[in-house]
């Protein structure tokens, strides 16, 4: 049964302009996203710039309201919650980002900054949360002594080992995770992919893992949705999506992406052309047809729905 | 071949509140004329500072080449005075970095900023250098360049802006430029047109490339040389073939095992295998290094390692390496 599942999820950002500050037009950030994510399982969630993955990640947190469709977090309702009673869902659902540091009172002890949590949620105070602190720590790979530092005398792993301490401390389902190893060296995303790999499968934790990365995404995803300006193009088992990806724009993805074999790497590697539209005017039909090789006319006019064409393979294109 | 660009045990500090930065600690290469050379490596393992130490920009209130030589078409470069470093940059030498908008004027049209280049170093007329302006956006690839020339840099995307800062590094054909993550801030079908136009541009100019990158990826797309730094030193130095088909250093196999592959299936009968980490993490610059840079990290270290920095041995084909253990 899943954990969390997003039906038809929208969000569109009004855009003001003129002399009086009308609303003038909308980004659809996010258009018509569906999806669900079982227990134990990863979902990753790709795509370049401004396609949406982040904004889909904040509200399904309920950090910026959605304009439409449905969240259900394990089995229940919680698209229309008001902040006060969404606040007892948040045990439920925890976040990673990219930089902790932005999340950190950068006045509070790391060990405050973990147990605060356990304190707000009535889950344990005094030594009771302390121990549970340390034992966080533990399992994050942090020393004893580090509960005693702030969060500016953490290397940029450590924060994020840090970070997911915090997400942890309050037992989560759910954990959204918008780009938490981007801004980490090679030697270091090691280790806290590791990590992340190792809690799922002791906690059976459900992961919404977004990134612009696909060799990222190879290794710890177990199915993979493909965004391109607010809509999923296509959303498979891993394994399927890198054999035979079925939409122009994911093999685009594929072609581009860079592998460390000087052999296979020289070869042409755009095979599109052009920038991405900007999601505040997006062309009509198929979104991508501006740069689809294969395009044809229908594409222009009618906007492909998401189809399963194989068993757990959907991809939203006329021409599979 | 002769070399265009030889750096010899070159050092660079910079003062910091903590100490003295030893940024780059002893580091020499060759670049032949019309290679590419990838220099590689993580945050803070010097590889920038390199770059700009070359092109002297080395902010002077707070750091300094304080050791070794560069030289440039035989030319030296650390004791050339200012005036004649400026006729150097972005003429004979030039560069691009990560982040476009930073280095493009925001107020001048892009048009402008490549004339006002070619200006400067050719003493070429405003309108020859308009001219020459708009054959080089043409040259990168920029649909409708006249139009182009017009524009300001807002008005043009990431990737766009990045060809601009392209077109106006090679404006006065260069034989040295020094590319510095110029492709790390761009969206990955962005990065694969940028890419593609290096290499092109590259066989048509013959302009020898610096490329600085902490993505083994893109070495293995563009580089014929591969430079490994770590810690503010070489480490190994190899064609790109030999660096990957057999690594040497500790640490450029730490580096190769660390990454997740997107080209091979790497599934172990449906289970996620686990990435082989490096241990710990990089030392204080601001301490001394005594014995490898590399050694607490490495399963290989022994008491020599701690004790003694290893020199950098040629193992043959252009493939040297400083380790004590791995060469024998």
């Amino acid at each position: 049964m899943s954990v969390l599942e997003v039906d038809g999820l929208v969000k569109h950002f009004p855009i003001h302009g003129g002399l009086l500050q009308r609303r003038v037009g909308e980004v659809k950030a996010v258009d018509g996203v569906s999806f669900a994510i079982a227990r134990g399982e990863t979902l990753g969630l790709v795509g370049e710039s401004g396609c949406g993955k982040s904004t889909v990640g904040k509200t399904i947190l309920k950090l910026i309201e959605p304009t439409a469709g449905r969240i259900v977090l394990g089995g229940e309702d919680i698209t229309a919650l008001k902040p006060g009673a969404m606040w007892q869902h948040r045990r439920r659902i925890q976040t990673i980002f990219q930089d902790p540091y932005s999340s950190m009172n950068p006045r509070l002890a790391a060990g405050t900054i973990v147990g605060e949590p356990l304190e707000n949620f009535g889950i344990a105070r005094g030594r009771e949360r302390d121990e549970r602190v340390a034992a966080l720590f533990q399992r994050v790979g942090l020393r004893a002594d580090a509960m005693r530092k702030f969060a500016h005398e953490f290397s940029g792993g450590q924060r994020q080992r840090l970070g997911i301490a915090k997400a942890l401390s309050v037992g989560p389902d759910v954990i959204v995770a918008d780009e938490p190893v981007s801004a980490l060296d090679v030697s270091v995303q090691a280790q806290v992919l590791n990590l992340l790999i190792d809690l799922q499968e002791e906690r059976g934790l459900a992961y919404l893992f977004i990134s612009h990365d696909l060799a990222v995404m190879r290794h710890i995803s177990h199915r993979i949705a493909v965004m391109y300006l607010g809509r999923i193009v296509e959303l498979a088992p891993k394994r399927a999506l890198f054999a035979r990806p079925l939409h122009p724009y994911t093999e685009a993805l594929l072609a581009a992406a860079t592998a460390p074999d000087p052999r296979r790497a020289r070869r042409k590697k755009a095979i599109v052309q052009g920038d991405v539209p900007s999601p505040a005017k997006p062309p009509p039909g198929c979104h991508f047809h501006t740069r689809c090789p294969y395009a044809v006319a229908d594409c222009k006019v009618t906007s492909p729905p998401l189809r399963e064409v194989a068993p757990g393979h959907h991809v939203a294109c006329h021409l599979r | 071949m002769s070399a265009i660009l030889e750096v010899r045990d070159l050092a660079t500090q910079f003062d910091t509140l903590d100490g003295v930065v030893r940024a780059v600690d002893g580091v020499s290469f060759d670049l032949a004329r019309g290679e590419t050379l990838g220099i590689v490596g993580e945050s803070g393992c010097g590889k920038s500072v390199t770059a700009l130490s070359i092109l002297r920009l080395i902010p002077p209130e707070t750091g300094r080449i304080c050791g070794g030589s560069i030289r440039f078409a035989g030319e030296e470069l650390t004791t050339l005075p200012e005036e004649a470093m400026k006729r150097l940059r972005g003429h004979r030498i030039s560069m691009i970095f990560q982040e476009p908008m930073t280095s493009l004027n925001p107020v001048l049209t892009v048009g402008t900023q490549i004339a006002e280049n070619v200006v400067r170093h050719t003493g070429a007329s405003k309108k020859a250098a308009r001219e020459r302006a708009c054959e080089m956006l043409d040259l990168v690839r920029i649909a409708d360049p006249r139009r182009r020339l017009d524009e300001y840099p807002h008005q043009l995307s990431g990737g766009m802006r990045q060809r601009v800062m392209i077109a106006m590094a090679l404006s006065c054909d260069p034989q040295v430029l020094i590319a510095d993550e110029p492709t790390t801030a761009l969206d990955v079908t962005i990065q694969a047109q940028i890419l593609d136009l290096m290499v092109d541009l590259k066989e048509k100019t013959g302009t020898a490339i610096v490329l600085i990158t902490h993505d083994l990826g893109v070495i293995a797309e563009t580089a014929q040389r591969v430079v490994v730094m770590y810690a503010g030193r070489k480490v190994e130095e190899a064609p790109v073939e030999a660096l990957f088909d057999d690594p040497q250093h500790p640490y450029t196999r730490g580096l190769m095992r660390a990454i997740p592959r997107l080209d091979v299936d790497v599934e172990e009968g449906g289970r996620r295998p686990r990435l082989q980490e490096i241990p710990g993490l990089v030392p204080r610059l601001t301490q001394p290094i005594v014995g490898c840079a590399f050694a607490p990290r490495c399963e290989l270290a022994t008491g020599r390692c701690r004790a003694t920095a290893p020199p950098v041995v040629d193992i043959g084909g252009g493939h040297t390496v400083a380790c004590w253990e791995t060469v024998r």
